[in-house]
């Protein structure tokens, strides 16, 4: 834990990705950092997306594919001039194929400080029940 | 120049001639990518967090990705012409039973300085924190404002 304190960030890029399907409105598409980890009852993904609201955020699981899609407001008005730039913005892409059986109806997800937090529960599976047979 | 490598953002306070070479260059990378369509040229300065700073008449503006911190892991200070940002990025341990199929985020530490391109007001800054980008308007020193000059007839 010590370890941990002391370390510091290192700089990585936003990885851009190729869009989805082809646009119409023009636009680049940025992969965001994850991370994935399972319980034995649910899957949790948080994902890092700064700029999205929870309004401009889309989550789709449909045929065990996962997808994230966040758009962003652009920043500033156009009478700002770049100085420096280092970082570009655009929207955010991520799909994933799960594997396990997905509890639809109990999906929950959190979007605070342009980090989402989704908890994809898994699907109980049949509880073995004993049976008792009554004697007659 | 040793100025340049401290603090990796371009000073135009000093003018010599290698800085105008520089200047005249990036203004071609910029030209050059307007013709092609593409976006402003990415050098970083190899720092967290990435920055872009843009200005108009009255204010420099400085802006950084920092998703999932709150303000008060953040500490921000203003000098004369620079700008120190440092925090923690924390990162809550998910507890023992948990199994990671990808861990991508990163925490730690980051401390970063900015040299502006021009003096500043130091007493009117302002920064907000939304949706984990950070935003900072800092208020250019009378001095250092673009002036109109009149000609007189």
């Amino acid at each position: 834990m010590a370890a941990m304190e002391n370390k510091e960030i290192k700089v990585r890029e936003k990885q851009e990705v190729a869009p989805p399907a082809e646009q119409t409105r023009p636009g680049i598409y940025f992969t965001p950092s994850v991370d994935i980890f399972e319980t034995e009852k649910e899957i949790t993904l948080l994902a890092d997306m700064p700029g999205v609201t929870a309004e401009d955020l889309v989550i789709d699981l449909r045929d065990n594919t996962l997808t994230l899609e966040g758009d962003i407001a652009s920043a500033g008005d156009s009478k700002e001039e770049p100085i420096y730039e280092e970082y570009n913005t655009g929207r955010f892409f991520r799909q994933f194929s799960l594997s396990e059986m997905i509890d639809q109806s109990k999906i929950d997800a959190q979007l605070n400080d342009g980090v989402l937090r989704l908890s994809l529960p898994k699907v109980e599976k049949a509880t073995p029940r004993k049976i008792t047979v009554r004697a007659s | 120049m040793i100025y340049r490598s401290m603090f990796g953002l371009p000073t135009w306070r000093v003018q010599s001639p290698f800085d105008e070479f520089d200047r005249i260059r990036r203004q071609m990378d910029r030209l050059s990518e307007a013709f092609s369509g593409g976006r402003p040229g990415q050098a970083t300065a190899g720092v967290f967090p990435l920055v872009n700073l843009t200005e108009d008449q009255e204010n420099y503006y400085v802006r950084a990705e920092l998703p999932g911190l709150k303000a008060d892991e953040l500490d921000i200070q203003v000098t004369a012409n620079s700008l120190s940002l440092s925090g923690e990025r924390k990162i809550a341990e998910e507890g023992n039973g948990v199994k990671y199929h990808r861990r991508e985020r990163e925490g730690g530490r980051f401390s970063r300085m900015l040299t502006l391109p021009g003096d500043i007001d130091a007493e009117k800054v302002e920064a907000d924190l939304v949706n984990g980008v950070l935003a900072i308007k800092i208020a250019k020193a009378e001095a250092a404002k673009p002036k109109q000059i009149s000609v007189r007839q």
